[in-house]
């Protein structure tokens, strides 16, 4: 954890409600460059929608959103407009995802799953694209991947290739939505490895997870939802050895209980 | 979206030439007839199936030249021949046509150029039925809702058997499963009147008026019409015209007032008796089908024209159609639904009967081949629509995020990632539906269109056989439609890669292979 590092994401007031209720209420916080943030809490409790909000997935109800400089900020009620929704497409390009089901292209080989984006959102020129793309390949362990399709691949390796590719964006911030949840249990780590790599790298990323021993070990923060709002944030073996408030200390006791964590 | 353009405008050009070339008059007569009408009146000729021939088609010749104009031949079903008239589809229409109460209130009539009766004909050692009367209790073929029909239910308690084709009455007759045939005198005729196994019985029944059918407004033309009929009538060239077909009976010579002996021989009539002449052997059958093939393969050629420009039609207004459901606003999109549904809940043939004679009525006129192409492609853009609407559905939401969140915009997820996957889900059913549309294609025949269809009915009808050429006829669709169940095979395997894992095989195989272990 560097404390100089400037903020690089910074979320004021962030609310989001769908037709059934409100999800996220008042959400505001700071990461700052390089820094490597877990999101613990129960199911439910509006992880998933942050991460989909930070990149703009789901358009914000009110308040305000500002990564690497770009900042969306909508008033309560405010009708989107084209600017807004431009705005929302261009945090999408500084910000990689990679979600819990890998979502890796089936119609396009591993390799031009992750070439695909570079050369036709930023349209670069292919052999520089498969240059960088099958560096990144080799970052993650996948290099003789590279022509295979995403249905010959085991969970572990998808989930590595669609990290590979969101990094080809050159994105500054990566968000994970539950990225190893629907792994098995022996594949789990070597996608955590990529992430620790990455964050000795400098990368900044938000990861939503119920790893606890990773999200203790590396991360910078942990961040505990709750019922739509952040609970509590601190360093990792603050909250976990001693949390403020009943509610954080009611959720690690189940994770101690039933032996996850 | 250039090339789309670029393909309206074309479209829209060959329409409105299309239009033109109808709207082009010159000093022509233009006559519909149906070259299904039969023998003898009107028929493809049996040594070339392109020519048209019959008593009608050489009346409507010397009328023609009588009055000083070119016939020009517009082919119609027979049912459609009087609104195809009003439709001015063509000046003129002949092909048996009777003088009824209900034509005559849609049309006029010149005075009848042909006159005839019905004639019973029952089996040659038959000595039994002499008249109508004696049919009672007996099996009679007579054609489908003829006047024919109407005077055998007026005698009662006959068993009557009722016929689309009357080749296949005079077949039954002649292997005892009628007792008696009960036709139009010219039909009974040129079906029997050669087979050494009927006689013909009874004396001449009824009376059946022929006369040309003409627009009511054309007034003058029915005057001209009227005095060429009379001129030939008086200079002997409509009494040559019989005696060639061996049409002229007692009731024409009286008609005429004419009772001098035939000075010509039946040229005509003897050429279809001996065609005709029952128990033709294998290989003059198979001597019939070669001299038919060219027909059949310009027919073929029809049907694939009218399929194909359809089908583009179709795939290009069903891909609008598509989007527009699933990206326009609400209410456009509702328009677009409303159009699949109503098109999709009507019949084609009535489509198709509505452009092509409907239409008109307010100004709007095509061709018979667009009138087709536009009515068939309309038709099926409306399924092909919600065949592409159910590929894009198909493909998970989770696909259209994560391009999203790689920095695409909503085009480009939607040209990268998301229609590549659809076309592969969607290339089967859009195969399947060309197929299908291919054999629809058989509609446009009632809207004046040689098609195969069409051919196999007109070469049946002069051959006096349903089933080499039915045959023939069928493998010809197969083949027109193999290529591209092939090529769609071809698409969807290299598409598959997909599903190239090794551990599955190839998509089809899935449930074949796991059953095995069953």
């Amino acid at each position: 954890m560097n404390l100089i590092n400037k903020p690089l994401i910074v979320v004021e007031n962030l609310c989001k409600g769908f037709e059934d209720g409100e999800v996220l209420r008042n959400v505001s916080f700071t990461i700052r460059e390089g820094d490597l943030a877990s999101i613990i809490g129960p199911s439910g409790c509006g992880k998933s929608t942050f991460m989909r909000c930070l990149n703009c997935l789901e358009l914000l109800d009110s308040g305000s959103i500002s990564i690497a400089g770009v900042t969306i900020s909508r008033r309560p009620g405010q009708v989107p407009d084209e600017k807004m929704l431009d705005i929302a497409h261009e945090i999408r390009s500084e910000v990689g995802m990679v979600f819990q089901s890998y979502n890796l292209f089936p119609h396009k080989t591993i390799i031009e799953n992750i070439m695909l984006a570079p050369m036709v959102v930023k349209k670069q020129p292919k052999d520089e694209v498969y240059e960088q793309a099958m560096k990144l390949l080799d970052k993650v362990g996948l290099k003789g991947f590279a022509s295979k399709y995403p249905s010959t691949l085991s969970g572990g390796q998808s989930q590595r290739a669609a990290i590979a590719r969101a990094l080809a964006m050159n994105p500054r911030v990566m968000l994970y939505d539950e990225p190893t949840s629907a792994l098995d249990p022996e594949l789990v780590g070597e996608v955590l490895q990529v992430m620790k790599d990455l964050d000795a790298e400098g990368m900044t990323q938000i990861i939503v997870t119920h790893e606890m021993k990773f999200a203790r070990d590396a991360s910078d923060y942990i961040i505990f939802m709750d019922n739509g709002e952040i609970v509590e944030y601190d360093d990792g073996d603050i909250l976990f050895t001693a949390p403020k408030s009943e509610r954080t200390k009611a959720f690690l006791r189940h994770f101690v209980n039933t032996g996850v964590a | 979206m250039k090339k789309l353009t670029i393909f309206l405008v074309l479209i829209i050009l060959i329409l409105s030439s299309a239009c033109a070339l109808q709207a082009e008059e010159q000093k022509e007569l233009s006559w519909g007839g149906d070259s299904e009408g039969g023998f003898p009146y009107m028929f493809p000729n049996p040594k070339n199936t392109d020519e048209l021939i019959g008593f009608e088609v050489d009346i409507v010749n010397a009328l023609a030249e009588q009055m000083g104009r070119k016939p020009v031949y517009v082919n119609n079903a027979w049912e459609n021949l009087i609104p195809g008239l009003n439709r001015k589809l063509y000046d003129i229409s002949i092909n048996g046509l009777e003088v009824t109460p209900e034509h005559k209130e849609v049309v006029n009539f010149s005075i009848p150029y042909y006159k005839t009766f019905l004639q019973l004909a029952v089996r040659k050692n038959d000595n039994s039925i002499k008249t109508l009367e004696d049919c009672r209790g007996k099996k009679v073929g007579t054609l489908k809702e003829s006047f024919a029909q109407e005077l055998l239910e007026e005698v009662g308690d006959i068993d009557i058997r009722t016929y689309n084709v009357e080749a296949n009455t005079y077949e039954d007759l002649a292997n005892g499963r009628l007792d008696a045939a009960f036709f139009d005198h010219p039909i009974a005729l040129y079906s029997a009147g050669f087979n050494p196994e009927i006689k013909f019985v009874g004396p001449p029944v009824g009376e059946l008026e022929y006369a040309i059918a003409i627009r009511k407004q054309d007034k003058e033309l029915l005057t001209e019409v009227n005095k060429a009929l009379v001129a030939l009538r008086d200079s002997g060239k409509l009494r040559e015209i019989y005696d060639r077909w061996n049409l002229w009976t007692p009731i024409m010579a009286a008609e005429f007032n004419d009772y001098s002996p035939s000075k010509i021989e039946a040229s005509r009539y003897n050429e279809w008796a001996e065609t005709h002449r029952p128990h033709l052997t294998f290989a003059k059958r198979i001597d019939r089908y070669k001299d038919a093939l060219p027909a059949f393969g310009r027919a073929a050629i029809v049907t694939m024209q009218v399929s194909i420009t359809a089908m583009i039609l179709a795939i290009t207004l069903g891909l609008t159609l598509a989007i527009t459901r699933v990206f326009a606003p609400k209410w456009i999109a509702s328009i677009a639904t409303m159009y699949i549904e109503i098109v999709r809940g009507t019949p084609v043939l009535i489509q198709l009967f509505f452009i092509f004679y409907g239409l008109p009525s307010i100004g709007i006129k095509f061709s018979p081949f667009w009138a087709g192409a536009i009515g068939l492609g309309l038709n099926y853009a409306a399924y092909e629509a919600e065949i592409y609407r159910s590929g894009l559905f198909a493909i998970p939401r989770t696909q259209w995020e994560s391009a999203l969140a790689l920095g695409m915009t909503r085009w480009q997820a939607m040209r990268e990632v998301i229609l590549p996957q659809a076309v592969r889900v969607v290339i089967p059913p859009i195969t399947n539906d060309f197929i299908s549309l291919l054999k629809d294609s058989s509609l446009v025949s009632i809207i004046t269109m040689v098609d195969l269809t069409k051919a196999y009915g007109q070469i049946s009808a002069t051959y006096y056989d349903y089933f080499g050429p039915g045959i023939i006829v069928a493998v010809i669709y197969l083949m027109l439609g193999l290529p591209f169940v092939r090529f769609a095979r071809y698409t969807e395997k290299r598409l598959a890669a997909v599903d190239k894992d090794g551990k599955y095989g190839h998509r089809e195989n899935i449930y074949r292979s796991s059953t095995r272990y069953i």
